[in-house]
């Protein structure tokens, strides 16, 4: 079967006054099946978010998409409609929830205005259904007493409530595809685990694909079939979750899980990754990680295309070709 | 990690610390105060950390800044090196924040972003004249350097610095007076992962060389483990459990300790974990539940009408000590933990 | 993110508008240094060669007064007077709205709500009225007090505006931590706070420079401003006013100069604004 969604060498531009140009994202490539959940894993800096942007086509200015990508959304071409076709997908077929629910909200509209409006914006419904399908979305994602909440506002919910709307309103287009960008970040963590359980819980009965952005690989063990990792605007790794977890291959996705800190194990052993993750004007020339990496590689001048190191699992490193 | 001995009594002794604050101006009505801290105490020994572990708006932020009287806390007692910290005038305080600093969560926010870099950590060295020109000068380049940063960033901006830079700028500006107790407000939350680790490592680094002692505030459980020789876990302004590092991971009594510790991301997918997912939100803390703050997010198998009227004390059960009536009858095999979230 | 002082001038120049005021205004200001050391001195050179009221020519590009000066001349000279009112009244306004917005915002509490009571209560009189009572209470008013005056009612618009920021930055961690390293008021207030309201400060001076000179030029037009000989660009519109159909240069140039210079402080003020926007967000 063909995948849900198809994205080959997205590169994104932004002017620069020094080098007249650049690539924050510098040619992702990836795939996702129907039903399938993917995790775009990486830090500040990486383009993983941006990456989600553009696949809406909403990347900020002066930003824009560089010639050459392609976003395939079942055999459609994202970055070739024309604006009336873009706005039956945005919504309707990919749908975003983004990190901040405080301010993705619109303060003078109540929660049921919101979500109805989407609905409307979708559906030939009359008011009443929409009104319907509103109250039906607040009881799904989980909001207690949902029809008194339909007419409050924003400011009278809590964080994880309002990203719950986020996700109502989300629904309300019942799209294939949904993106999260950070879903949980701004949340505390026993919230973070409700609002976690309900998008997977979410993914499987609506039949939904999803893309999970996050920089935890916590949250996305256990969550995730596959796993990209994100460093420097390109993807460096990329696997099935067990793959990845198993045996993270690339120097960078060593460091990251050497960081994280451990509820076991031993103490006073995390080794960090030394160094910053350098601006997009001064990524290096070759492998994006030689300025940081641990191994000095013969070839790290040249960069390295995606290599195979098992089945489903390639990386951006030469040291694949070494192992082989 | 097992906690240095204490020569003589802990460095830091709080008791009963309360802050409520008011909302309403000199000319409106005013409502029920929010009851940030509400009567918590705890002590630090000299080398300890002790971390202050909780989500957002349980208080553990306002205790930290009350114990340093950053804000006036509205009853109870810190005694810090056998002195009543809250007793102290305008300048005897002054004089004690050479001994008590703090460092922030956001190292955008927490830097002046006029002052540079050698200005912003020759400050408090400036404040109580530890040193003249030239002194300042070699100080602040030999503080630099001991959070890992090159001497000749003095003279720059903050903004030329990513964030864990600007945290290591943020922990050298406290150093700058050579405190013996520091604040750790959050320090790593807003860094990524690999940065955090090696703030995390620094902090440690720190503390063995200079015989530091923390007050470590944080919300993630696996960070916490790293640094602190002691948890006490803050749930709507008062402690509800507090014990040994690895005693209070291994054996949590309290049902929200078990909660927050398996809400913990952990990168291991093979690692079974039995996931307790909290009902609803945090009840807001100018109201609170009473009897125990957290009956009304309970899972507990005896949660009862006592647990609504009478308010839990800080006990000894097995390792730690809990703030639960049922304490004894909740090893984490034995809760029986909702698997949906309310519906 | 914000970056020190220099680069907000530097933002400022990045933007056309900002470009083009500037170089305007450094135009006007060498125009109002230099062109009075060239040309004649109107307070002692009277043309009687060419006589009162001639149209513009080469002798005179401006043409020439009711009194035989040069009207070029007199605009020059009137540049300074006009431009040295405004600069040194909105420095004065400036200095007294900062202050005042510091201490308010810094202290709180009652103090700030005496004090921001007092200046609610003094905006709710418009400033015409207020300068007109006060200058025409004072029969002949010299530059020095004219200047004192519209100094001394142009700050509360300002001291609204360093409250609002101090308020602001108050909450910021970084005053936290300078508090906590044992920063006293004054420490905290002018080497914490001030600094970091610069950018809003630096806009509401450059927009008030462009209303004084308004101001200026409205109560020298009513004959309540700078008095004559002492040219002034909205005295020399008022000397015009009586010959307008004859001779509209008269009043005609001081009035391009006028207008000229409010909008290329206009212009600059404006891509300040932004600049300092941009780099607070």
């Amino acid at each position: 079967m063909s995948p849900l969604l198809e994205v080959r060498d997205l590169r994104v531009t932004f002017p620069d006054r020094a080098t007249g140009g650049v690539h924050p994202v510098d040619g992702v490539s990836f795939e996702l099946a129907r039903g399938e959940t993917l995790a775009l894993v990486g830090e500040s800096g990486c383009g993983k978010s941006l990456s989600a942007l553009a696949l809406l086509r909403l990347v900020p200015p002066p930003g824009r998409i560089a010639s050459g990508s392609a976003v395939v959304l079942d055999g459609t071409d994202v970055l070739a409609l024309d604006d009336k076709s873009l706005r039956k997908v945005r919504g309707r077929r990919i749908a975003m929830i983004f990190q901040d629910p405080m301010t993705s909200l619109n303060p003078v509209f109540t929660v049921g205005d919101q979500i109805t409006e989407v609905v409307h914006a979708h559906f030939k419904v009359p008011k009443q259904e929409a009104r319907d399908r509103a109250l039906k979305l607040l009881n799904e994602v989980g909001i207690p007493d949902a029809a008194s909440r339909l007419d409050a506002y924003p400011h009278q919910l809590s964080g994880g409530m309002r990203q719950r709307v986020m996700i109502a309103i989300a629904l309300a287009g019942e799209p294939e595809l949904l993106i999260a960008d950070e879903p949980t970040t701004a949340l505390d963590v026993t919230v973070q685990a409700q609002i976690l359980e309900l998008l997977d819980q979410l993914r499987a009965t609506h039949g939904m694909s999803m893309l999970l952005i996050t920089h935890d690989l916590g949250i996305v063990a256990g969550r995730a079939d596959r796993v990209a990792v994100m460093y420097a605007g390109q993807i460096v790794e990329q696997a099935s979750t067990a793959a990845l977890f198993a045996k993270p291959s690339h120097p960078y996705t060593q460091g990251l899980f050497a960081s994280v800190p451990r509820l076991t194990g031993p103490v006073g052993h995390l080794m960090p990754i030394p160094g910053t993750v350098p601006p997009p004007s001064a990524w290096p020339s070759g492998c994006r990680f030689r300025t940081r990496c641990p191994i000095v590689h013969a070839r790290s001048a040249e960069m390295p295309p995606m290599l195979q190191v098992g089945p489903e699992h390639s990386m951006r490193c030469w040291l694949a070709e070494d192992q082989q | 990690m097992t906690a240095p001995a204490a020569n003589g009594g802990p460095l830091l002794d709080v008791r009963d610390l309360v802050k409520h604050y008011r909302s309403g101006g000199l000319f409106q009505r005013s409502t029920p105060p929010v009851r940030a801290v509400d009567g918590i105490s705890l002590d630090v020994a000299q080398g300890e950390t002790l971390a202050l572990v909780g989500e957002s708006g349980c208080g553990k932020s306002s205790a930290g800044r009350s114990i340093l009287r950053l804000q006036e806390p509205t009853s109870g007692s810190v005694m810090f090196e056998g002195r009543d910290v809250l007793a102290l005038g305008r300048e005897e305080l002054r004089a004690l924040r050479r001994k008590m600093q703090i460092i922030f969560q956001d190292p955008y926010s927490s830097l002046n972003p006029r002052l540079t870099v050698g200005d912003a950590v020759a400050e408090g060295i400036q404040i109580h004249k530890l040193a003249d020109r030239a002194g300042t000068a070699r100080r602040v380049a030999a503080l630099l350097e001991e959070v890992g940063l090159d001497a000749s960033y003095a003279g720059r901006y903050p903004h030329e610095f990513s964030g864990g830079q600007r945290q290591r700028i943020g922990i050298a500006r406290a150093l700058a007076v050579e405190p013996s107790f520091i604040v750790c407000d959050e320090p790593v939350s807003a860094l990524d992962v690999s940065v955090q680790a090696q703030v995390l490592n620094l902090l440690r680094e720190l503390q063995q060389r200079r015989g530091l002692s923390y007050l470590f505030i944080a919300h993630d459980l696996a960070v916490v483990r790293q640094l602190a020789h002691r948890i006490a876990v803050m749930y709507l302004g008062r402690i509800v459990e507090t014990g040994a590092t690895e005693e209070l991971l291994a054996n949590p009594r309290h049902p929200y300790t078990q909660a927050l510790l398996s809400a913990v991301p952990e990168p291991d997918p093979t690692r079974q974990r039995e996931r307790i997912v909290l009902s609803g939100d945090l009840p807001s803390p100018s109201a609170p539940p009473p009897g125990c703050h957290f009956h009304t997010r309970c899972f507990h198998q005896l949660r009862d009408g006592r647990c609504s009227t009478e308010t839990p004390l800080l006990r000894p059960v097995g390792a730690t000590r809990a703030a639960c009536h049922y304490a004894e009858h909740s090893s984490v095999a034995q809760v029986t933990a909702p698997a949906i979230p309310n519906q | 993110m914000t970056a020190p002082a220099p680069s907000l001038l530097r933002r400022t120049m990045r933007v056309a508008n900002g470009r083009a005021g500037a170089v305007a205004l450094v135009v006007i200001a060498l125009f109002a240094l230099a062109a009075p050391l060239a040309l004649p001195d109107p307070a002692t050179q009277f043309d009687i060669v060419d006589g009162a009221l001639r149209p513009p020519s080469a002798i005179h590009p401006f043409g020439t007064d009711h009194l035989s000066r040069d009207v070029l001349s007199r605009v020059a000279n009137g540049a300074r007077i006009s431009l040295a009112v405004a600069v040194i009244a909105v420095a004065l306004s400036i200095t007294l709205g900062a202050v005042v917005g510091l201490v308010a915002g810094f202290f709180g509490g009652v103090t700030d709500t005496i004090v921001m009571r007092v200046v609610d209560g003094a905006m709710a009189i418009p400033r015409l009225f207020l300068l007109l009572l006060l200058v025409a209470a004072w029969d002949r008013l010299p530059l020095a007090a004219l200047i004192l005056v519209i100094g001394a009612t142009g700050w509360l618009g300002t001291s609204r505006l360093v409250r609002a920021e101090v308020l602001r930055l108050r909450e910021a961690e970084f005053v936290r931590s300078a508090q906590a390293l044992g920063a006293g008021a004054r420490r905290v207030m002018f080497r914490h706070l001030l600094p970091n309201t610069i950018g809003p400060l630096a806009v509401a001076a450059m927009l008030g420079v462009g209303d004084v000179i308004l101001l200026e030029a409205g109560l020298s037009f009513l004959g309540l401003g700078v008095r004559p000989p002492t040219p002034s660009w909205g005295g020399m519109i008022l000397e015009g006013k009586d010959v307008l159909q004859a001779a509209p240069w008269v009043s005609l140039f001081p009035g391009l100069a006028i207008v000229a210079t409010v909008l290329a402080i206009n212009l600059f003020g404006e891509a300040l604004h932004r600049a300092a926007e941009s780099r607070s967000s």
